[in-house]
């Protein structure tokens, strides 16, 4: 166990090196000049030039990348110009922000977390619940319900959704407040209140594909012979369901939502556009708008890191739940 | 079947009809199969993949889904009428008064749970106040008692751990957890090698021998029936062709589809230069059963179209005591085909 995990992380580590050398890679080769496109008022070459060697723009790129890589692992000097020294773990001075990329990301992170933690609880709740049943109650009415809520929620955008539930809930019943964030430590209630139909939007999307693949797996398993044993043991049907079954059919259910949460961790730009929420997602995307490299490699290597932990959870429950899975 | 004749048997079947209601049609998979098994007993039902023998045995474990199935008929177990129980009621009756072995026991057991945990569940389901520790130490017992090495340790080992010959053991074991009175095993050496195979039929026969239980054993080798069953019922395309004692069955069959079978067997004892003879043709479809006897397409000895193709044959008793055949051929007739072009093959046990 103990030597996976260190294999793992060391994989991991050599995936985020490859990721950062990518990420910077990108940033140079894009045909666009940063700074000319920070620049407000008064953009004479001169200053323009002045404000590239301030960046260190003008340096070798392999000095670049191995100042900006140091910076994460023990801090550098920024200059003047940028805030002076930056403590380890340095992600740089935004260009067009006038903050460190970290205080930018102890703003944001929170909030898409908030966003995507919660909603995949939602999601996994409904959509494993509501498949699992439907496998149950294969053929009947509720079964049918059920497959109809998914095909509709899979083939929904999130922006129709997520609109759709802003106009009811917001402006025509005002029961709710128009989306926003507020620090869970802050104020639960209004944090809950001003998310909540992210939640929503979220878990209804991606609860269809769990309801979906769900359904697909227990009605696999409950063909198995151990399901079988187990009834004819004399169990009662919902425990020889509910727990024999149960268990193996949510076994590859947990690879994919593993995979899902991680990736919406570093995703979600649409959830927070459509509710007007700055999380990490529309952080990045500005940034990339702008030109702001320190944030446009803190963001994908961030992005990075939920996908990396994510396989390795991934992994580790995986042997968690199926004894056959030796890790090594 | 003249053994505890004055005392009823412990299972009694009678005119068992199960039908699957499916998108093609409906599937006879059972068409009328009586049969009686007194404790102590082995009952083989030989029959090839199809024939209504697996489907027959799940019916007295009531393991059918209702929505469904359709069963008529009576299935009487020390007593007590089957047919029509609750789930709620048949449940009480499933692992304790009836058990089951099935054929591939790394499927067959939970992958995720150690053996001990699936044996003890086994036993707390029926024993509700036994304790945690009592159910182990009965598990312990049965694992010692199937033959398993150092039982302490393998009860904390997952299924996966174990040979296919001890995954066997554990699911007899599991079977014997409640000492049933009837235990069906559905072909429980199919998946063994042959060696192991042996192992596991001697086991049974011993156990039979200390719990007197009764026993079903499915399986589609007359070569398993000879060596472990008292008496055998031989089923095609959902009804019994013929029933008897090992010996009247396997020394004077008298329906064409068991000598098909029972040519179709490789013997030791017998000339290694006589081809095996495999049964022309494939099981008949249970959602269009040939008229008349299903049978008849793949009888050699058919009399077409009257009476084979149309009349359906009972299962009736002939001389022998308690030995009963559904064939139209006269007995006679039968006896003398068995005799002139049968038996002489050297393939009778």
């Amino acid at each position: 166990m103990l030597r996976f995990l260190i294999k793992r992380l060391l994989l991991g580590t050599l995936t985020m090196f490859a990721v950062s050398l990518v990420a910077f890679g990108m940033f140079f080769m894009l045909p666009r000049d940063a700074v000319a496109t920070m620049c407000v008022k008064n953009c004479n070459p001169e200053r323009l030039e002045r404000v590239r060697v301030e960046l260190g723009l003008k340096d070798p790129l392999i000095d670049q990348y191995t100042g900006y890589m140091k910076g994460i692992f023990v801090g550098r000097d920024l200059g003047s110009a940028q805030g002076g020294y930056c403590d380890a773990p340095c992600l740089g001075y935004s260009y067009t922000s006038s903050e460190e990329v970290s205080d930018i990301f102890a703003r944001v992170l929170p909030v898409t977390l908030s966003i995507v933690l919660p909603a995949a609880v939602l999601w996994l709740g409904l959509g494993i619940g509501l498949g699992m049943l439907s496998a149950l109650k294969r053929g009947t009415v509720f079964d049918r319900l059920a497959i109809g809520f998914s095909l509709t929620g899979a083939s929904m955008q999130l922006y129709f959704v997520g609109g759709m539930l802003m106009i009811i809930f917001v402006y025509t019943l005002k029961i709710l407040p128009v989306p926003h964030y507020t620090s869970l430590w802050e104020d639960p209630l209004d944090w809950a209140g001003g998310l909540v139909l992210a939640w929503v939007a979220l878990a209804f999307l991606f609860s269809a594909v769990y309801a979906r693949l769900s359904r697909a797996q227990m009605l696999e398993t409950l063909a198995e012979d151990f399901v079988r044993t187990a009834r004819a043991k004399g169990l009662s049907k919902s425990r020889a369901y509910g727990r024999h079954a149960l268990r193996a059919a949510i076994t590859p259910i947990v690879t994919i939502a593993g995979l899902d949460i991680g990736g919406a961790l570093g995703g979600t730009v649409i959830t927070e556009t459509t509710f007007g929420i700055q999380g990490l997602g529309r952080t990045a995307v500005e940034a990339v708008r702008l030109g702001d490299l320190p944030t446009i490699m803190a963001t994908v290597l961030i992005s990075a890191v939920f996908i990396v932990v994510a396989n390795i959870v991934v992994d580790l429950l995986y042997a968690v739940i199926d004894p056959r899975v030796r890790l090594g | 079947m003249t053994h505890d004749a004055a005392s009823p048997p412990y299972l009694q079947v009678d005119d068992l009809r199960v039908r699957f209601n499916t998108a093609d049609g409906e599937v006879r998979a059972v068409d009328g199969v009586s049969f009686g098994l007194h404790r102590g007993r082995t009952l083989g039902i030989v029959g090839e993949s199809g024939s209504g023998k697996s489907v027959t045995s799940l019916a007295v474990m009531g393991l059918h889904d209702p929505a469904r199935t359709r069963i008529t008929g009576g299935i009487s177990l020390g007593g007590r009428q089957l047919v029509g129980l609750s789930d709620g009621d048949m449940r009480k009756l499933r692992g304790r008064d009836v058990a089951m072995i099935f054929q591939d026991p790394l499927s067959a057991l939970h992958p995720f749970y150690t053996v001990g945990r699936q044996l003890v569940e086994a036993y707390r389901t029926h024993h509700p106040d036994a304790s945690k520790a009592q159910a182990r130490q009965r598990a312990l017992d049965m694992l010692d008692r199937v033959g398993i090495p150092q039982p302490d340790r393998r009860l904390h080992q997952y299924p996966h751990e174990f040979s296919g010959g001890m995954r066997q053991r554990v699911m007899i074991a599991m079977s014997l957890m409640n000492d049933p009175a009837l235990l069906i095993a559905d072909e429980p050496t199919t998946a063994l090698d042959v060696t192991v195979q042996a192992q596991i039929l001697d086991l049974l026969a011993d156990l039979q021998r200390e719990f007197h239980s009764a026993i079903i054993l499915i399986t589609h080798d007359l070569g398993v029936v000879s060596q472990v069953a008292d008496e055998v019922l031989v089923m095609y395309g959902g009804r019994a062709v013929e029933h008897g004692t090992v010996a009247q069955v396997m020394r004077g069959p008298q329906h064409p589809y068991t000598w098909g079978l029972l040519a179709s067997i490789p013997s030791l004892h017998g000339d290694p230069e006589v081809e095996l003879k495999p049964i022309k043709g494939n099981p008949p479809s249970l959602i269009n059963v040939p008229t008349g006897c299903a049978f008849h397409p793949r009888c050699a000895y058919a009399m077409k179209p009257e009476p084979c193709a149309a009349q359906v044959p009972q299962l009736l008793a002939v001389q022998a005591d308690g030995h009963r055949v559904a064939c139209h051929l006269p007995e006679p007739e039968r006896i003398r085909i068995y005799t002139d072009e049968i038996a002489h093959v050297g393939v009778a046990q």
